[in-house]
């Protein structure tokens, strides 16, 4: 078959598999573009932004576990998709980005539209390529969706100047089926002695505590981690981009950690004597002050990424290999414990070891962190997340934005099972919450798809209403609306006196007249005893996006908080007057 | 500690600005780089010099590692490893006839080479650490030393361990 670089694309895409690339035209691309046309099952979906596009892919990957794909042009173009491309960076999601470039016999002379973007994604993919040559067009996008797909997953940029898809120049091309990078081997397999040792250890612990993380869910390890943390009876935390993977309505589950995690477990984590991390990285906003993070613990971290081990907190049992790889090999192990693997220590003997540690783990569940009063007359956001649990049994799709709304979305859903919780926690970037639902939308048309997000945040992309009128995407937009910058007026009422620094914002839009002129359903709900009918009502329209605008409690904070300096055990809870 | 690390990685356009963008980043020190082809057109042989804490030094090597470039990877101060290491200097001093017989004599103590004389300077060659660079450079009063330029460090392997595909 012989093609052009532009037809070249096309083909490749429909070859390998890709149900969607969102994009926005341009000069640099218009080849490709015109190419796209000709594409059998590849669907090109027009986003408004190019950073909803690499949300969109993002949002796609996340909840599908294939790799997402956006197409833009040069310079602007490849400009505004950095931010999704360092998000998609921060929480190791498989994307292709395709960015348009100048012909390569202008680049570097400052052409209309150029930029260096393979210098400035550098510093946030995973890897990228300028492609120079169009023979080398077809094995540069295998490799792109190799390694992005693979190992520590990430964003991977493809950079393609607009000769290399001169519709005039034809190549032979036929689709590589796999491929081979000598300079690019992730491993996967652990090391059995390591993976024996940590066994051992855990068999031993009498205060253990599973911390989960990402890790668990890029690997679809879910099943394997289930099965591992029920046999072993162990008490179970997971990180903000790890929810779901262990089912949160569990008794061995004691909620998040960090930050804004249950009182449960982050004492847990203080107390604890040996901690099995498994793809978790022991982030800042869960570490909290490092001096005084797990200080009686041996340290068992399981993750891909060598780099990711022993980065920030030294460990003491290493295991570098694929998660769900690493949890099998476990489970065996303690399968046919009698044979030549025989581990030290009985199960049954730890089981009764672990006793007291669950007594003392259900004196801080006592504490019941997460409550609130649900009698107040303004909604409480919280209340709102519950009942969009209780309406949606638990089932949807929840995009989030970022500040106080994500965190409530993290605390009260109640997530059961991975790649459900969809929302940026590395970067932490307002604006991700719309566009990300759009693309799991698309990867799930018949599931219920919440985007939780806040006045603020959803003003970033909220030109996607028009996209998401343009494919009929009924997205169910939970706006809990504080009419401030809520996570930024917490901080502010905490360690700044006060004193609200431009953290409130005038001119708020009337957002039923604005969902309305997108052409959807606006609500505006600000009673509580009319949040729940107004999901319901909100969720029975299957075929249409509903923004529903709740007026929520102005000054309401997230509790439980770890202060930044301060250790796990130093949690500040919701004051007394708060509860009810 | 200082540290010598040796890396194979694939000759391709923007390979060294991945390493250089990944010390700037995560501010990790360089010392010296030297870049160049191996004996491999495909493949270039870098040698970084870097400190820091063995913690540091650890991530430098995974961070290095991680790099989709790289192929291969020695860090040439670990125990268990001898090296030579070896680094280049041209150095141009202004050679007054009072000063030329003093030039000669401290380029054979060094066992340096003059490569290129005119009226006013000599060029000296030398070959060595980086001490024996320095301690030449200190043999000169400032005021007479017009250029140096020197290559940054190479390392490599004592014995039959080698760094190869
Ligand atoms: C792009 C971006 N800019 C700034 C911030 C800093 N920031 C974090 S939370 C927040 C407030 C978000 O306000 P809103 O969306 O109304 O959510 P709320 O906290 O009120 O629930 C801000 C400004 C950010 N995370 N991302
Ligand atoms: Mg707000």
């Amino acid at each position: 078959m012989e093609l052009s670089g532009a037809e070249i694309i096309a083909q490749f895409l429909d070859d390998e598999g890709v149900e969607y690339l969102f994009g926005y035209p341009g000069g640099a691309v218009l080849h490709i573009y015109d190419a796209l046309l000709q594409a059998d099952k590849v669907k090109h979906i027009l986003v408004r932004h190019e950073q909803a596009a690499t949300h969109a892919a993002d949002g796609y990957a996340r909840s599908t576990g294939r790799t997402g794909v956006a197409l833009v042009t040069s310079g602007p173009g490849m400009t505004n998709a950095v931010t999704g491309i360092a998000t998609a960076y921060l929480d190791s999601i498989p994307l292709v980005v395709i960015t348009g470039q100048v012909p390569t016999g202008v680049i570097g002379s400052d052409a209309f539209q150029e930029v260096d973007s393979v210098g400035i994604s550098r510093p946030c993919v995973k890897h990228n390529f300028l492609v120079n040559d169009v023979k080398d067009l077809a094995e540069t996008l295998k490799k792109a969706f190799y390694v992005a797909s693979t190992g520590r997953p990430g964003p991977v940029v493809v950079d393609i100047p607009k000769d290399v898809t001169d519709p005039n120049i034809k190549i032979p091309y036929s689709h590589m089926p796999s491929i081979e990078m000598r300079s690019y081997n992730p491993v996967t397999k652990g090391h059995p002695f390591q993976i024996k040792k940590a066994l051992e250890l855990m068999l031993q612990a009498k205060k253990p505590v599973f911390y989960t993380g990402g890790g668990v869910v890029l690997s679809n390890a879910s099943a394997s981690l289930c099965s591992l943390v029920r046999q072993l009876g162990f008490p179970i935390t997971s990180t903000l981009m790890g929810l779901g993977a262990y089912p949160s309505s569990d008794e061995q589950f004691l909620g998040m950690l960090g930050m804004h995690g249950t009182y449960e477990a982050n004492m847990a984590m203080h107390d604890t004597d040996v901690l099995i991390a498994v793809g978790a990285r022991f982030d800042d906003r869960v570490t909290g002050h490092l001096e005084k993070f797990c200080p009686d613990a041996k340290i068992i971290h399981i993750d891909i990424d060598p780099s990711s081990i022993s980065k920030t907190v030294k460990v003491d049992i290493p295991i570098v290999g694929d998660v769900d790889d690493v949890l099998t090999t476990m489970l065996e192990m303690l399968k046919d414990d009698s044979k030549e693997t025989s581990l030290k220590v009985e199960k049954s003997s730890c089981d009764q070891e672990i006793k007291d540690w669950w007594k003392q783990i259900k004196v801080w569940r006592k504490k019941n962190c997460l409550r609130y009063n649900k009698k107040t007359k303004t909604i409480k956001p919280q209340y709102v997340i519950e009942k969009l649990h209780e309406v949606t049994k638990g089932d949807a799709y929840v995009t989030s934005d970022v500040g106080q709304h994500q965190m409530f979305a993290a605390q009260y859903y109640g997530f059961d099972e991975p790649r459900r919780w969809i929302n940026s926690g590395g970067l932490g970037t307002m604006g991700f919450g719309l566009p990300a639902a759009m693309g799991v939308q698309l990867a799930h048309l018949d599931k219920p798809v919440a985007c939780v997000t806040g006045e603020g945040s959803i003003q970033m992309n909220i030109q996607e209403l028009a996209t998401c009128m343009q494919y009929q995407l009924p997205i169910k937009i939970i706006n809990l609306n504080n009419r401030y910058l809520g996570m930024v007026r917490q901080w502010q009422e905490f360690f700044y006196e006060g004193r609200y620094a431009m953290s409130y914002m005038d001119s708020i839009p009337d957002f039923v007249k604005l969902a309305e002129s997108y052409g959807h359903v606006g609500m505006k709900i600000d009673k509580t005893s009319d949040v729940e009918d107004a999901l319901k009502e909100a969720f029975a329209m299957k075929d249409k996006l509903v923004f529903i605008d709740f007026i929520t409690n102005r000054e309401e904070n997230v509790y439980p908080m770890i202060a930044a300096g301060k250790g796990q055990h130093e949690m500040q809870l919701a004051p007394d007057s708060e509860l009810v | 500690m200082r540290h010598i690390i040796s890396i194979l990685m694939e000759n391709e356009s923007g390979a060294l600005s991945r390493v250089a963008g990944l010390f700037s980043a995560r501010a990790y020190n360089i010392e010296s780089l030297t870049v160049a082809p191996t004996e491999d057109p495909s493949l270039s042989r870098m040698t970084l010099v870097t400190s820091g804490s063995e913690e540091i030094i650890e991530q430098i090597t995974k961070q290095l590692n991680k790099l989709v470039d790289v192929v291969k990877l020695n860090d040439l101060n670990v125990s268990g490893v001898k090296h030579i290491e070896r680094e280049m200097m041209l150095i141009k001093v202004k050679a007054p006839v009072s000063a030329r017989d003093e030039i000669m004599r401290l380029s054979d103590i060094f066992r340096g080479n003059i490569i290129d004389v005119t009226d006013d300077a000599y060029t000296v060659e030398l070959t060595g650490t980086s001490d024996k660079l320095n301690a030449f450079i200190a043999s000169f009063d400032c005021d007479s030393i017009l250029e140096t330029v020197r290559s940054g460090v190479m390392g490599i392997a004592r014995g039959s361990s080698s760094l190869h595909l």
